[in-house]
C-alpha cells in the first residue's frame, strides 16, 4: 500500500516535471508545477505510513498509553500540511506573475520571453 | 524535438533516482525517535488529542508561525503585483444562471459554518486552522462564482488578518511569561483529553490561524478576481 502511493507519486512528480518542460504556456506550466508538488506530498506521506497502525490522533480505541504502538509517524503529516499551503501560496504568486507578463506581451508563450538571452 | 529528448532524458534520470529509492525503501515497523517522542509525551504534556496539531501548533509553533508569515507575504505580493490591474469599469456579463445564485446564497453559510467547526476541532479531530481557513476562503470563491463582479472590503480583510496575526503573537509571547516558552500552549489549563475546552491555547491559537489564512486565501482570490480581462 506505501509502495502504491509512493509510486503514484513519484510518477505524478515525473509528470509535473514532463508537464514543465514540455509546455510552452505559462499557465500550463503552473498546472505542471502544481501537479509535481501533489506527487511530492504523497510521498512525503506514505514514508509516514506504517502498515496496521492508525492516524495519529488519540481517542476510545488509542489511548495515550498504547499511541506509540498503535499510531503511525505524525511528522510527516505536519511537514505535508505546511507544504500544501505554502504550495498554494506559490501557486497563487505564479499566476499573478503570469497575468503580468502576459499584460505586458499579450502571450503566454514562454519562448517570446527573450529579455535574458545573451 | 530536440528539446523535448532532453526534457525525455532528464525525465528518465530523474525516474532512475525515483526507482532506486522506491526499491530500496523498506518501511518502519517502529516510530522513530521523534516521532517516538511526539507520540509518548503530547497527551501528558499538551493535552492535544490530535498529534499532528500539537506538532503544528505547539511543539514547531515557531515554524508555524513563519509559515503564516510566507502566506501573508504570498498574499501581500499577489495584492501589490495585481494592485496597478484593477478595472476601470466592469464589462457586462452573461448572468451566471438561477442554479448557481440560489446554491451559493444556501450553501455559503454552511461553508462557513463547516470552516469555524473545522479549526474549533482542530486539536480533536482531522483537520485545523489552515484547513478551516481553506474551507472558509472556498465560500469567498463559491460568491466569486455566483457575481464576479462582487466586490470584498479589501480593508475588512485585512483587519481580520492583522488582529487574529496580533492575538496569534501575543498568546504567544504570553507563553513566555506564563509557561515554558514562547508559543507554549499551557497558559491556559489543560483540560480533559478529547474534550472541546482542553489542550489550553491550541483551539485559540488554531482558530487565530484558520481567520488568519481564511483572510490571507479570500484576499488572493480577491485581488485575481479583482483584475481586468485582457
Amino acid at each position: 500500500m506505501a509502495y502504491l502511493a509512493m509510486a503514484t507519486g513519484f510518477l505524478l512528480i515525473l509528470i509535473g516535471f514532463y508537464g514543465a518542460l514540455t509546455n510552452r504556456n505559462l499557465l500550463r506550466m503552473i498546472v505542471a508545477f502544481t501537479i509535481a508538488d501533489t506527487g511530492v506530498n504523497i510521498v512525503i506521506v506514505a514514508i509516514g505510513y506504517m502498515r496496521g497502525r492508525t492516524a495519529p490522533i488519540l481517542d476510545s480505541t488509542v489511548s495515550a498509553a498504547a499511541a506509540v504502538q498503535r499510531i503511525i509517524d505524525p511528522v510527516p503529516q505536519a511537514l505535508v500540511l505546511t507544504a500544501i499551503v505554502i504550495g498554494l501560496g506559490v501557486t497563487a504568486l505564479m499566476l499573478a506573475y503570469a497575468y503580468k507578463l502576459y499584460e505586458k506581451k499579450r502571450t503566454l508563450d514562454i519562448a517570446r520571453f527573450t529579455e535574458l538571452k545573451g | 524535438m530536440v528539446k523535448r529528448l532532453i526534457a525525455l532524458a532528464l525525465l528518465a534520470v530523474f525516474g532512475a533516482v525515483f526507482a532506486t529509492l522506491l526499491l530500496g525503501y523498506t518501511p518502519d515497523s517502529e516510530l522513530n525517535l521523534t516521532a517516538r517522542y511526539y507520540a509518548e509525551r503530547t497527551a501528558a504534556e499538551l493535552g492535544a488529542a490530535n498529534i499532528v496539531t500539537a506538532i503544528v501548533v505547539t511543539y514547531r509553533g515557531l515554524d508555524t508561525l513563519g509559515e503564516v508569515t510566507v502566506l501573508f507575504l504570498a498574499a501581500a505580493i499577489v495584492g501589490l503585483v495585481l494592485a496597478n490591474s484593477r478595472p476601470g469599469q466592469a464589462r457586462e456579463r452573461a448572468p451566471v444562471g438561477e442554479l448557481l445564485t440560489t446554491g451559493t446564497r444556501f450553501l455559503v453559510p454552511m461553508i462557513l459554518l463547516l470552516g469555524v467547526y473545522v479549526f474549533v476541532n482542530g486539536h480533536l479531530t482531522p483537520g485545523g486552522g489552515f484547513q478551516g481557513g481553506a474551507i472558509i476562503a472556498s465560500a469567498v470563491l463559491l460568491m466569486l462564482l455566483a457575481n464576479p463582479l462582487r466586490h470584498f472590503s479589501h480593508n475588512l480583510i485585512a483587519a481580520i488578518e492583522s488582529l487574529a496575526g496580533l492575538f496569534y503573537v501575543t498568546l504567544g509571547l504570553a507563553g513566555l511569561f506564563l509557561a515554558g516558552g514562547f508559543l507554549d500552549n499551557r497558559i491556559l489549563p489543560l483540560g480533559n483529553l478529547g474534550e472541546l475546552i482542553s489542550a489550553g491555547a491550541i483551539p485559540v491559537i488554531y482558530s487565530l490561524i484558520g481567520l488568519k489564512v481564511g483572510a490571507e486565501f479570500s484576499s488572493m482570490l480577491a485581488s485575481l478576481a479583482e483584475t481586468e480581462e485582457l
